[in-house]
């Protein structure tokens, strides 16, 4: 058994689960085109589950900031981009490869940008009052969480608007027998660099450093003579662009858009945040996929327990690892 | 040459009073030993000093500047350096990690790094190693390797020897010697015997008051004060 343990954790730990997940997922299923199209479908979840939780991750690790005005950004993010690409929507039909991306690429920065700006203002504004004091943090972050959907009825109104998706990300592809949505493989490849990114900006910078210390022990951060509190503003407009681009990528995904979108992913999110461990970015991916996977899976297995499969697989991680999969701190 | 001045220094933590008049001067070079029961108020004059609490009334005074309220960072930046009691090692990153954020410019000068790896050889072994898996005398080497890879003009020691094996703790006095012959140390320390083979001058803290200033070898010499004010048997 020890054996056992050893040699798993040497080829990744949880970082398998996932792979377990999707073989006996493949058991269940016996078709290999279904399998594969929800294996696929699954990880591109995933991808876009992650860029909204890898945020709100941070925020609440580095910060110990509990921010229920985090799916506002998401929101935003999705609002924001096909506002956007429903401006350039003669960019997105031209038979230009070059033109459709550019135009993706501008709905997506603009996603971002505001995430930047708007994560500066709630930060300076909300959240810096707050600091320390959970209780106001939750009152707070969820009355801007209804000002800020309020704002986008009042921008965009309460009707569901479509997101026009650029032409060469239209289609499916064809795999045997299975069919995957082009866009799905782009998300999960958008999401995969922005994980890499994060991954070095984390683990091979000085900021990085700062940050992952900052997770453990703040004061102590202080101590070695960092200024923290512009650590935190840093973060948390991090934290708001990647819920943001989230959102623009999910807008893209679902073509179909509400002012609710914003509020049905948060319960997901926080999920996420809380089986991968507070303040990890392997933790908040790891589970992200899972989440992604074990919907789809479910959903396809039996339809009737989709609803409950999240639920049912936090408590079945809690209850092994009560921290969560991958956790900051040990 | 007083290095640091600490005049009439009280802290409250929200409605409660922790140091109600703490007077010291620390003069510069050697060890300064802070002594005093459980609960007397010597990690909160740490702590108040390193600006993690914010005295008041009162004043601290570094090399004749006033460092009262300023921001922990910048009383950091001035050369004092902390070791606080649960040593504040942060256990997801690696040793070098470690030692890198309390680099200034995140360059290590190979001359001190030398020096640490002398004074403390685990931490080299371990350099790679995550820092919770070290041991708890490991972490403590750590954490005041951390203090001394950059030139430090004061560092604030608070009870390194606690739950340490007799070994390490003896190698531990040896570091402290070595690193006070360049450094000021202000220890805060409850083992006696080994406050007492490393203090040059000293001073008793007892509910949130500084009652008693002098020299270690008077205080060693006069078994009534230390029966009194620490408690100890002769």
């Amino acid at each position: 058994m020890e054996n056992l343990t050893k040699i798993t954790e040497k080829l990744g730990g949880v970082m398998l689960l996932p792979l377990a997940l999707a073989a006996v997922a493949f058991l269940l299923i016996g078709a290999p085109s279904s399998w594969l199209t929800l294996t696929v479908a699954g990880l591109s979840m995933g991808m876009m589950i992650f860029l909204m939780a890898s945020g709100l991750s941070l925020v609440f690790g580095l910060m110990d900031v509990l921010n229920f005005g985090h799916s506002a950004f998401v929101s935003f993010g999705a609002f924001v981009a096909a506002s956007v690409l429903a401006a350039l929507s003669g960019w997105l039909g031209a038979p230009s490869i070059l033109l459709n991306a550019a135009a993706l690429a501008l709905a997506i920065m603009a996603a971002i940008g505001f995430g930047l700006f708007a994560g500066y203002f709630f930060e300076r504004v909300i959240i810096k009052p707050v600091y320390k004091d959970h209780l106001r943090q939750i009152l707070i972050t969820m009355g801007a969480l209804i000002v800020a959907e309020q704002m986008i009825l009042a921008i965009w109104g309460g009707a569901p608007i479509t997101v026009p998706r650029p032409a060469f990300l239209e289609g499916t592809l064809l795999v045997g027998d299975a069919s995957i949505d082009i866009y799905r493989v782009f998300a999960f490849f958008v999401g995969a660099v922005t994980y890499g990114l994060l991954y070095l900006l984390l683990n091979r910078s000085r900021i990085g450093l700062l940050i992952r210390a900052g997770v453990e022990n703040r004061e102590m951060v202080e101590a070695l003579g960092f200024r923290i509190d512009r650590l935190f503003i840093g973060v948390f407009m991090l934290g708001s662009a990647l819920a943001a681009m989230g959102g623009a990528m999910w807008a893209g995904y679902e073509t179909l858009i509400s002012p609710a979108l914003g509020g049905e992913m948060m319960i997901i999110v926080f999920i996420v945040v809380i089986i991968g461990g507070l303040g990890s970015i392997r933790g908040t991916l790891l589970g992200a996929i899972m989440v992604g996977l074990v919907g789809n899976y479910v959903g396809f297995l039996a339809p009737k327990m989709a609803l409950a499969s999240n639920m049912i697989l936090m408590m079945a991680i809690l209850m092994w690892r009560p921290s969560g999969l991958a956790p900051a701190v040990k | 040459m007083t290095l640091l001045k600490i005049d009439r220094m009280q802290t409250s933590i929200g409605q409660y009073k922790v140091l109600h008049d703490v007077s010291l001067d620390v003069p510069e070079g050697g060890v300064f030993v802070l002594l005093g029961r459980n609960g007397a108020g010597k990690t909160s004059t740490l702590r108040s000093i390193m600006g993690l609490w914010q005295p008041s009334p009162g004043s601290v005074m570094f090399r004749g500047q006033d460092i009262t309220g300023m921001h922990t960072s910048d009383i950091a930046r001035l050369g004092i350096a902390f070791v606080p009691e649960n040593m504040g090692v942060f256990g997801g990153l690696t040793v070098a990690e470690n030692m890198v954020l309390a680099t200034a410019k995140g360059k290590f000068n190979t001359e001190r790094l030398r020096r640490i790896y002398e004074l403390f050889p685990a931490l080299e072994r371990f350099w790679n190693k995550q820092a919770w898996s070290l041991s708890g005398g490991q972490k403590q080497m750590l954490s005041v390797a951390r203090a001394i890879i950059e030139p430090r003009e004061l560092i604030l020691i608070d009870e390194p020897t606690k739950g340490l094996a007799p070994a390490i703790v003896d190698a531990m006095a040896d570091a402290f010697r070595d690193i006070a012959q360049h450094t000021t140390i202000l220890l805060v320390e409850q083992n006696f015997e080994f406050a007492k083979s490393l203090g040059r001058d000293m001073a008793v803290i007892e509910d949130g008051r500084v009652v008693h200033h002098g020299t270690m070898s008077g205080f060693a010499a006069d078994t009534d004060l230390q029966s009194r004010l620490l408690g100890l048997s002769a």
